[in-house]
């Protein structure tokens, strides 16, 4: 049989963001995957030049809009490590509540969307409507439901009363019965296994190797998780990376799940021990100096490169989006599956063109 | 500032990489910087145990590095998008974009190494 060469995108329906591979098949078996990016690349690393260090905060919330609150703790910490600055205890169980509930909408949003990757419409309209009282928490907290924009450096710009802890604690605790309720469809359904088990393996030696972050290398039996440098407020919570060690879709699809369980718990962890206090310390002066920062996002690992000379203009920000580590593993998982399973893998390390072409 | 930084030369390391694949390290990023006249600074990070270790190499840009893509093949990202970024090139790629990854055909400037602002301010 002659081996045909099928291009993947960079439009595709079951990916809204232009990420094209070309697929060499013989029959229906992929033998090969070649990545092309670039499609969108928006050059925010750039804009450094020309955004002073505190602009920048905008300017990395945009990277990705699923993880906004993530990407500016992260650049912050950075920041605030480079000035000395030291974070209000409060500011950081708050930066960690609101983090956790980040990790909480994009994992349902992607399990959602996975679902619907395999046809499973019910099940993808579940997890987004329970997802919407995530983003309705965010809303309610920060004014807005993607885009919080509440990290600055040295802290928060927003508190959170009494009456909002405890209403978040009771929409969190309806969340968690409503996830639970379909925990059976999304990992014991013949369907979603049969769909699942078994495909775009990806061994621990992979994934390791391969630099793989996040759910991807957790769902292949690797415990990385950066919430172990105990960053932020996880230095006084409980917390255990979730690990699957089977490496195929369905591992990297559970880990996910029942790390948005988790959240849940974290959340309620950093709302009980948040202690009183100031929001944000006083921030003097522009950086100089360099550092490396790293944190967990819903996709993985996070690293930025920040470096400064002393003006208010940073002389670089570098910064290394999980997504990125996640596609020589992707390489590794293609070749030797089915031409229909290739949604289902590429949607198994969430990817997200957005970070990737930051 | 940066912990754990061991400084290597453009002879030295492919070894240095190499001795921290047997090491069981992960490879998780490379970070480049233009420090002017004509120089760059590259980390290499890796990670054990979520402790980073980095290895810091100041090339000349116009003198080839060796790839380490050979030896982490996740490295052939990051090594296509510094050539197009900063116009670096890469000896021994496995798979070279030929500074096609991010940029097209008809972009000859250098993104992050000329003098060209992101875009102009309104006034």
């Amino acid at each position: 049989m002659a081996r045909t060469i099928i291009p993947f995108g960079p439009q595709h329906p079951v990916l809204p963001e232009p990420l094209h591979v070309k697929l060499v098949v013989e029959d229906e078996i992929v033998l090969e995957a070649i990545p092309a990016l670039g499609y969108v690349h928006r050059g925010l690393e750039k804009l450094a030049e020309i955004r002073d260090y505190h602009q920048m905060i905008q300017v990395v919330e945009r990277v990705c809009g699923i993880c906004s609150n993530i990407h500016s703790m992260c650049y912050c910490q950075g920041i605030e490590e480079i000035m000395g600055i030291e974070v209000p205890r409060r500011a950081e169980y708050l930066r960690t509540a609101w983090s956790e509930l980040h990790r909480m909408h994009s994992h349902l949003l992607w399990l959602g969307l996975f679902a619907d990757a395999f046809g499973f419409e019910a099940l993808f309209m579940q997890f987004w409507r329970i997802r919407e009282r995530i983003m309705d928490i965010n809303e309610a907290t920060t004014g807005s439901r993607v885009i919080t924009s509440v990290n600055i450096v040295g802290g928060v710009r927003q508190d959170l009363t009494p009456e909002m802890c405890s209403w978040i604690l009771s929409e969190l605790d309806t969340a968690e019965k409503e996830i639970k309720e379909i925990q059976n469809t999304i990992m014991d359904d013949y369907t979603v296994c049969h769909r699942t088990k078994g495909v775009g393996v990806l061994t621990k030696e992979q994934a390791y190797e391969l630099g793989a972050a996040g759910p991807t290398l957790r769902g292949s039996g690797v415990a990385s998780d950066m919430r172990l440098l105990k960053y932020s407020a996880f230095d006084k919570i409980d917390f255990e990376p979730i690990v699957e060690t089977a490496g195929d879709c369905w591992a990297r699809s559970t880990v996910r799940f029942r790390e948005t369980l988790q959240s849940v718990d974290l959340v309620r962890q950093a709302l009980a021990g948040m202690p009183q206090g100031d929001l944000a310390a006083p921030c003097k002066g522009n950086p100089e100096g360099e550092i490396i920062t790293r944190v967990e996002q819903p996709r993985g690992e996070c690293l930025y490169y920040i470096k400064g000379s002393g003006k208010k203009f940073l002389d670089r920000v570098r910064i290394r989006t999980p997504t990125f580590a996640n596609v020589p593993p992707l390489l590794a998982m293609l070749p030797n599956c089915e031409l229909a399973d290739v949604p289902v893998i590429i949607l198994s390390i969430d990817p997200c063109i957005s970070c990737t072409e930051r | 500032m940066i912990e754990n930084q061991i400084d290597i030369t453009l002879e030295s390391l492919v070894g240095e990489v190499s001795k921290m694949k047997s090491d069981g390290q992960r490879m998780v990023t490379f970070s480049c910087t233009n420090i002017g006249e004509g120089q760059a600074d590259i980390i290499y990070h890796f990670d054990k145990n979520e402790v980073l270790t980095n290895l810091r190499l100041t090339v000349n840009m116009d003198k080839p590095v060796p790839s380490i893509s050979g030896v982490y093949f996740a490295a052939l990202l990051i090594e296509n998008e510094l050539q197009d970024q900063f116009d670096i090139k890469f000896d021994g790629l496995v798979l070279d974009f030929g500074r096609k990854l991010y940029l097209d055909d008809e972009i000859t400037i250098v993104p992050m190494c000329n003098n060209t602002k992101a875009m102009k301010i309104k006034k």
